[in-house]
């Protein structure tokens, strides 16, 4: 009894200042990696504005500025254009593929993972809904 | 006048010369007093003719512009001249301005033009007005005074200090989205020169201001914003009537601020989304608007289009032909004494223009 209340205000102290939760990622681990992730987008952004991205020279933003427009929040969705349930890289690929007159990425291609980081940070905040219209 | 273009009106009527449109441009039509005075012109806007190399050019874009001449010159009654809106080409170069004046020179009937941003900051302007003349000038026309401004104008700093390059500076001007851009701006020249030429005429002329920029502050992120437009409508107030169109924004807006009645132009390129789709970002888009649909990428024409424009009794009715989706009309209502949406305009949307800052 007496224990176990020292231990639990020792817990209380410790939680009050932050100091210890049991295995918390550390700091520097959550630099690192939000680094990781903030890097990505700015290579998305980057291959968003890409006159080689695609064949013709025409780039993402011209149509969907700051990636405006394109609901990766609403993925995956029935696509009627498409007639199945479609994942975001798929309308990704649609677009370089015609707009851009373009060769399509794999769904795991860096550039791609890059495309949708950009995307879907432009869209943080924003309610996730999958199947939307 | 109360002509409706649409598209069953036009084929039902084409044949006997009537109706009109099947269009992608704005038809505007200007209603007088008498109606032996209402005509119409047509309008078409943002087409950003992109070189690829060589003599190849984006096709999608092409066709929007080629699509859009071939209608407009099946219109009928023949519109009395055709306003082009400005972002002719994508990256102002001598080719693209050449390729997109070639197309336009197959518009039957007098054609004026607006300067965009796109055909300007290469060269500032200069082979655009080798071959299309004045940046900003004003004609009259059947009791109605026309101005054009050039309003893509920014600060000179930006223009002629902040950049290496003449390409470097057009192409971080031609990303809508690009912070390093600059606001738009008519200037203290041309504001200068509107304020004498507007001296001459007489207050009860209908006034048709055509800018590339909205001359309304809307969304400063995607340049949807003209820095001294407070400055420009603080020069129009004094008239009875006065309608401001303007292209830049790809999409169906308009608005009423004091007595001018502003209405956008669509593109004949692609459309734009409304900013309010951008999450991160507040916008003023007017209240007035009523949305066009999303468009549909898979149809590489839904949203874009053209317009024309009947004028009444010094107000105008545009009408905008759009590829997939109904026709819609925004026409001047004496009653409320602002634009509105003649199909999509419900009793609880009838609401006062925005306060404007």
């Amino acid at each position: 009894m007496k224990i176990a209340s020292v231990i639990a205000c020792a817990a209380l102290a410790l939680g009050a200042t932050g100091v210890a939760r049991a295995d918390e990622f550390t700091k520097e681990d959550l630099a690192r990696w939000q680094e990781q992730f903030d890097g990505v987008v700015k290579q998305g952004r980057g291959l968003w504005t890409d006159a080689k991205l695609g064949t013709n020279g025409v780039v993402c933003a011209q149509c969907h500025p700051n990636a405006a427009n394109t609901h990766p929040e609403t993925y995956p969705k029935f696509q009627k254009q498409l007639g199945k349930v479609a994942n975001f890289w798929e309308m990704v690929n649609w677009c370089i593929r015609n707009p851009l007159e373009g060769q399509q990425l794999a769904a795991d291609d860096p550039k791609m993972i890059a495309l949708i980081s950009y995307a879907t940070w432009e869209r943080r905040g924003v309610k996730l809904e999958p199947g939307k219209h | 006048m109360n002509i409706k273009y649409d598209r069953r009106s036009f084929i039902k009527t084409s044949t006997v010369g009537v109706g009109a449109a099947v269009l992608p441009m704005t038809m505007v039509e200007l209603a007088f007093a008498k109606p032996s005075e209402n005509f119409t012109f047509a309008y078409i806007s943002d087409s950003h003719i992109q070189q690829i190399k060589g003599t190849q050019f984006v096709r999608n874009w092409d066709r929007g512009l080629i699509r859009a001449v071939a209608e407009t010159n099946l219109l009928t009654p023949k519109p009395d001249f055709i306003m082009y809106g400005g972002d002719l080409a994508q990256m102002g170069t001598k080719p693209e301005l050449d390729h997109g004046a070639e197309i336009l020179s197959k518009l039957n009937g007098k054609v004026y033009h607006v300067m965009g941003e796109h055909d300007y900051y290469l060269d500032l302007g200069e082979y655009w007005s080798k071959l299309f003349g004045r940046q900003y000038y004003s004609f009259n026309h059947k009791g109605v005074h026309f101005v054009v401004l050039n309003s893509i104008l920014t600060y000179d700093d930006w223009t002629f200090n902040r950049w290496p390059t003449a390409e470097q500076r057009m192409a971080e001007m031609a990303g809508l989205d690009n912070p390093n851009g600059s606001p738009f701006m008519v200037g203290d020249k041309q504001r200068e020169w509107l304020k004498k030429d507007l001296a001459k005429v007489k207050k009860d002329t209908p006034i048709v201001v055509f800018s590339h920029s909205p001359l309304q502050k809307i969304y400063k992120g995607w340049n949807f914003w003209t820095e001294d437009a407070e400055q420009v409508q603080a020069l129009l107030a004094p008239f009875d009537k006065v309608t401001v169109f303007y292209g830049h924004v790809h999409q169906i807006q308009y608005n009423q601020i004091g007595n001018i009645a502003f209405t956008s132009a669509m593109a004949t390129a692609w459309p734009w989304p409304y900013p309010q789709s951008y999450a991160q970002a507040q916008q003023l888009l007017p209240k007035l608007t009523v949305h066009m649909n999303r468009a549909d990428p898979f149809f590489e024409r839904d949203a874009t289009g053209w317009q024309f424009i009947d004028i009444n009794s010094g107000r105008a009715s545009a009408t905008f032909n759009l590829y997939n989706n109904s026709t819609r009309t925004v026409a001047f209502d004496p009653q409320a004494g602002h634009p509105k949406d003649k199909t999509y305009q419900d009793e609880d949307q009838r609401i006062a223009p925005q306060v404007h800052y």
